[in-house]
């Protein structure tokens, strides 16, 4: 079983970044060159970039009709500069809500790490993007940061609804992010650390309780808490803010609560939300 | 786990970037949606030709959440050859009558098998078969039963499916081909009905089965059919 601390110490050691880290390892993993990791990770973020302007464009409905549209009435109201907390926040709102529209609709997603957490990664990178106005290079450069830390979170807990609850998928992907974001704005191999460890911890708890068994009540709109969840944390991290329980720690605490927890919290769509009286509503309404 | 599971071999590794970010897929689910269009095209693939019918029968979880998820529309578009990224599974049913192919779905228990396990009745201008197979996370999936042969299929490597007669030698003559063919077997796993009666041999290989070695597996012996599958994308 690996640690991310190991990767952060050898990132430091080197001189290196942690998605150089994670180039060199998966080189030897898939034994393909760096250009044709490059190129397949290509491929994951074109697709990625569409799913954005496709759920912004507001067209999507899913099937039982309780997902779509959103998106864009974050995106107009962004546009008509009336936002409560400010234009990059209100974009990645909207962004990942976007693609977790796609996805309930059928539309093509890149799973990141799940279909139900596919929102999070993409909302947050290509809110960068727009900060930082970053190249190609540097944003292939920091899903392979939020990949190697996903490779870690599936060795110590899993990154499955089903096994760990909701915080195992958006809190997986918010921590992912959580360390691209970082990366991605300069801050250290350490600091990527602290921004994943104090995403994940805002996240411990959090149980996977959809509606009807669908991935559209409440996966959708967690996407975008989320993606703030993560934004939130790379800025304490890169202002210096360190997480005091360190990440692995935090991923291992992930698993166990993950354990604890009850079946009916797990995606079995028999508690939390899932049973209100307008959950179950809902589920006799369209099943 | 709060899913029963059966055999011990659902759980999916994750060890890549492309596990962790990835598959491109059409949503909204890995398991029944993204799983269910591969459990389809592996189906197609064991018929070996285009198949005209299909009863699909839902167990557990397909059959309650199956409609959310577009579990049946994605099981269509994997009977019609579609990949999981195929902007067109939605219409999947309406390619399915264009092109020919009558599906009906069922719901049925299925026994103590996986929570999400779908059962094919698959009828092509030749061919039919029964085929079980579970979508057991993330997108992968397992080929449970052929017939009446439980099997262990996972569509990640070149398989060749063998109905043979059970007696001394076959599998030797077969392993002994692909020796020569130098095409090295990764597992292999051998069922019967009963003693010398019809026997299945699944053979998972590390190099791709060609036409020629199949040609001339089928002309072994005691061989009543044999089949070639490849991996799925």
């Amino acid at each position: 079983m690996r640690a991310y601390e190991d990767w952060v110490v050898e990132a430091e050691t080197k001189g290196l970044k942690i998605s150089s880290i994670v180039l060199q390892n998966q080189i030897e993993e898939l034994e393909l060159s760096e250009e044709a990791l490059f190129e397949r990770m290509g491929k994951n973020l074109k697709v990625m970039r569409e799913s954005v302007k496709i759920g912004l464009s507001g067209k999507r409905r899913s099937a039982s009709g309780l997902v779509g549209g959103d998106a864009a009435k974050v995106e107009e109201r962004r546009k008509s500069g009336t936002t409560l907390i400010g234009g990059p926040m209100s974009g990645a709102i909207a962004k990942a809500l976007a693609v977790a529209e796609v996805n309930a609709s059928m539309g093509r997603i890149v799973a990141a790490p799940t279909a139900g957490s596919c929102g999070v990664l993409p909302a947050v990178l290509f809110t960068l993007e727009e900060i930082f106005h970053s190249g190609e290079e540097e944003l292939l450069s920091a899903l392979f940061t939020a990949a190697g830390l996903g490779i870690i979170i599936t060795e110590r807990a899993n990154v499955s609804g089903a096994e760990g609850g909701c915080q195992a998928e958006i809190g997986s992907a918010a921590a992912m992010s959580a360390a691209a974001a970082v990366e991605l704005a300069g801050g250290s191999p350490r600091q990527t650390a602290h921004g994943a460890a104090i995403a994940l911890k805002s996240m411990l708890g959090l149980v996977c309780d959809p509606v009807a068994g669908l991935v559209e009540v409440p996966c959708v709109k967690r996407n975008a808490t989320g993606a703030m969840i993560a934004l939130t944390a790379a800025e304490m991290a890169l202002a210096g803010v360190k997480s005091a329980i360190p990440i692995d720690e935090v991923i291992d605490t992930m698993a166990e609560i993950g354990h604890q927890m009850s079946c009916s919290l797990k995606e079995t769509a028999q508690g939390g939300l899932a049973v209100t009286p307008t959950g179950r509503k809902i589920r006799a309404d369209f099943l | 786990m709060c899913l029963r599971f059966i055999g011990g071999d659902g759980t999916v590794s994750k060890s890549n970037v492309f596990d962790l970010l990835g598959p491109i897929m059409v949503g909204p689910s890995s398991s029944h949606t993204a799983g269910a269009v591969r459990l389809g095209t592996m189906a197609r693939k064991i018929l070996g030709e285009e198949p005209l019918e299909g009863i699909v029968t839902l167990h557990g979880s397909f059959a309650e959440t199956g409609k959310g998820h577009g579990t049946d529309v994605a099981l269509i578009a994997g009977l019609l050859g579609m990949a999981p990224d195929d902007e067109r599974i939605p219409d999947a049913p309406e390619i399915a009558k264009e092109r020919g192919l009558k599906v009906r779905f069922e719901k049925a228990d299925l026994g103590d098998v996986h929570p999400n396990t779908v059962k094919f009745d698959l009828t092509g201008p030749k061919e039919r078969v029964e085929i079980i197979g579970s979508s057991i996370g993330g997108g992968a999936i397992l080929i449970r039963q052929i017939n009446n042969f439980r099997v262990g299929i996972n569509g990640d490597y070149p398989t060749l499916v063998i109905l043979h007669q059970d007696l001394p030698g076959v599998v030797a003559q077969v392993t002994l081909l692909l020796a020569t063919a130098q095409i090295n077997i990764a597992t292999m796993r051998v069922s019967r009905e009963k003693k010398g009666a019809q026997a299945l041999m699944v053979l998972e290989t590390d190099q791709k089965i060609d036409e020629a070695v199949l040609d001339l597996t089928r002309r072994l012996p005691s061989i009543k059919q044999a089949l070639a599958i490849e991996p799925l994308e």
